[in-house]
């Protein structure tokens, strides 16, 4: 379910790394709690971000949640498909439902968080 | 938390659960979006057992609901069901409810699972005087609905009652898969479609009995999440939103079921008031015509006022955008009025439209 190269945080966003580069979404448990996507804000390429700040929005037909920006660095690219289908998030999250690209600017910053077994065993622990 | 007699069969179809003023209630099955479009296009299952029966009985039952409510319930009979209100001196609601004639000396209100011990304490209070008792027996109800331009085709081959017979609010009482029940002509989404009343402690027989017959007609189990849109397209108030102690019957575009020559009852006096001097606001439809989703109590503003909040608003799964209510000065209502409402800090532009959003289609 949740791919052994990412990394994941308590947020619920994943992060892959591609060169150095970083690719950030929000994992299937998120999307399956958020429900159906009808929006998202995104950020603009440029934008510096720190960790754990607010990079964008999730609107879902029943709440909206912030995503938190899983390590601080530059925003490269940002996934325009979401602009017209928000959807790709509950089809596809770990994949084309993918939402930044950020320039890493600290790899320390990878130890906040969670490996696939980690995350999964968190997952785990709020279902109690 | 309390959970309908239908729980276990929620949990067997996949339902994810919410918290809703105490119940264990379905929030989604499938999903909004795609429940959403099965009522509007097919058929869609509700279980709406958390909704209150509060049962008013007694030689002078109809004198009672008449001083409770402002509609006619002397309109009513053992076949017709009415709309109305409890209200305030003040005219404003306490609740808004269905009214159900069960005999002479007998009236069944159905009422929001978030009211239903403060309306019964309402009723309580107001008894002196009265000749009658009064009951809750919301944990004895059971109560479905089925609706969708399919729900008629669907419930037809399991019971005795003509629904074809029946008008708008109709009610008749017979057996639905061999369990007694009250079906009215009644529901919460904009389309035709039955509400199904059973005190059987099987409640599930009619439940799964209407799932296996409309299989073919492409029925699902519905939850709340998209009972909650289809009802915003649709211009049905939702208490807590919409209505509350705060807005009267009138600004709340209601005056059709406000009845001054009935005789006295409770906000007879405002509402006439009201009704003479005219509304000061009322209640309009929005939609955005820029990305977003506005939602309860987000700023609403006009020329850079801020002068109202939204009440009820979401995305639209009929239109693919967002709607909503808000209350507006009559001065500044008119379908067309430009507003803006403040979404995380950012004015987004907004119009008044007009409402219902969305009408289904009359039979040819």
């Amino acid at each position: 379910m949740y791919p052994d190269d990412f990394y994941y945080s308590k947020d619920h966003e994943w992060l892959r790394i591609d060169g150095e580069n970083a690719t950030v979404g929000i994992t299937d448990f998120a999307q399956k709690q958020l429900g159906d996507v009808v929006y998202v804000e995104l950020p603009q390429p440029g934008a510096q971000l720190e960790f754990h700040q607010s990079l964008g929005v999730i609107e879902s037909v029943k709440a909206v949640s912030d995503i938190y920006s899983p390590i601080s660095g530059e925003v490269m690219k940002i996934n325009e498909e979401l602009n017209e289908s928000p959807e790709l998030i509950n089809e596809d999250p770990h994949d084309k439902g993918w939402i930044v690209r950020i320039k890493v600017k600290n790899e320390t910053e990878l130890e906040n968080l969670m490996s696939a077994s980690e995350y999964e065993k968190f997952l785990e622990g709020l279902e109690d | 938390m309390q959970r309908t007699r239908l729980f276990s069969a929620h949990k067997t179809a996949g339902a994810k659960f919410v918290e809703f003023f105490g119940w264990e209630m379905p929030i989604e099955y499938t999903g909004i979006i795609q429940e959403h479009m099965a009522v509007r296009k097919k058929a869609g299952l509700f279980d709406v057992s958390h909704m209150g029966e509060i049962v008013i009985s007694g030689n002078q039952a109809l004198d009672f609901v008449q001083y409770l409510t402002p509609n006619n319930a002397a309109f009513l009979d053992a076949n017709k069901a009415q709309y109305s209100a409890l209200t305030t001196p003040q005219g404003t609601f306490v609740d808004d409810l269905l009214v159900y004639y069960l005999d002479e000396h007998a009236y069944l209100l159905v009422v929001n699972a978030a009211n239903t011990d403060k309306d019964f304490q309402w009723i309580l209070s107001h008894k002196q005087g009265f000749d009658i008792e009064v009951q809750n027996k919301s944990a004895d109800y059971t109560q479905m609905a089925l609706q969708g331009p399919r729900a008629n085709k669907i419930l037809q081959p399991l019971t005795d009652i003509d629904l074809e017979e029946m008008s708008g609010f109709g009610v008749e009482r017979g057996s639905v898969e061999g369990v007694e029940a009250i079906v009215s002509r009644t529901g919460y989404t904009g389309e035709d479609g039955f509400e199904i009343y059973t005190l059987a402690q099987n409640p599930e027989k009619i439940w799964d009995a209407i799932l296996e017959e409309g299989k073919t007609y492409g029925l699902q189990p519905i939850g709340l999440g998209a009972r909650d849109t289809l009802r915003l397209e649709a211009r049905l108030m939702l208490y807590g939103n919409d209505i509350d102690e705060s807005t009267t019957v009138l600004e709340a575009g209601m005056r059709w079921l406000v009845k001054f020559k009935k005789g006295d009852f409770l906000g007879r006096e405002a509402l006439l008031k009201q009704k003479e001097e005219g509304v000061r606001r009322k209640i309009v439809g929005f939609e955005l015509l820029e990305k977003g989703i506005a939602r309860p109590h987000y700023p609403v503003f006009i020329e850079n006022e801020k002068i109202s909040e939204v009440r009820s608003g979401s995305f639209s799964p009929f239109f693919q955008k967002s709607i909503g209510l808000t209350y507006l000065p009559v001065d500044h209502a008119e379908i067309g009025t430009e507003c803006a409402i403040e979404i995380r800090g950012k004015r987004i532009k907004a119009k008044v439209v007009p409402t219902p959003f969305y009408k289904k289609e009359e039979k040819q």
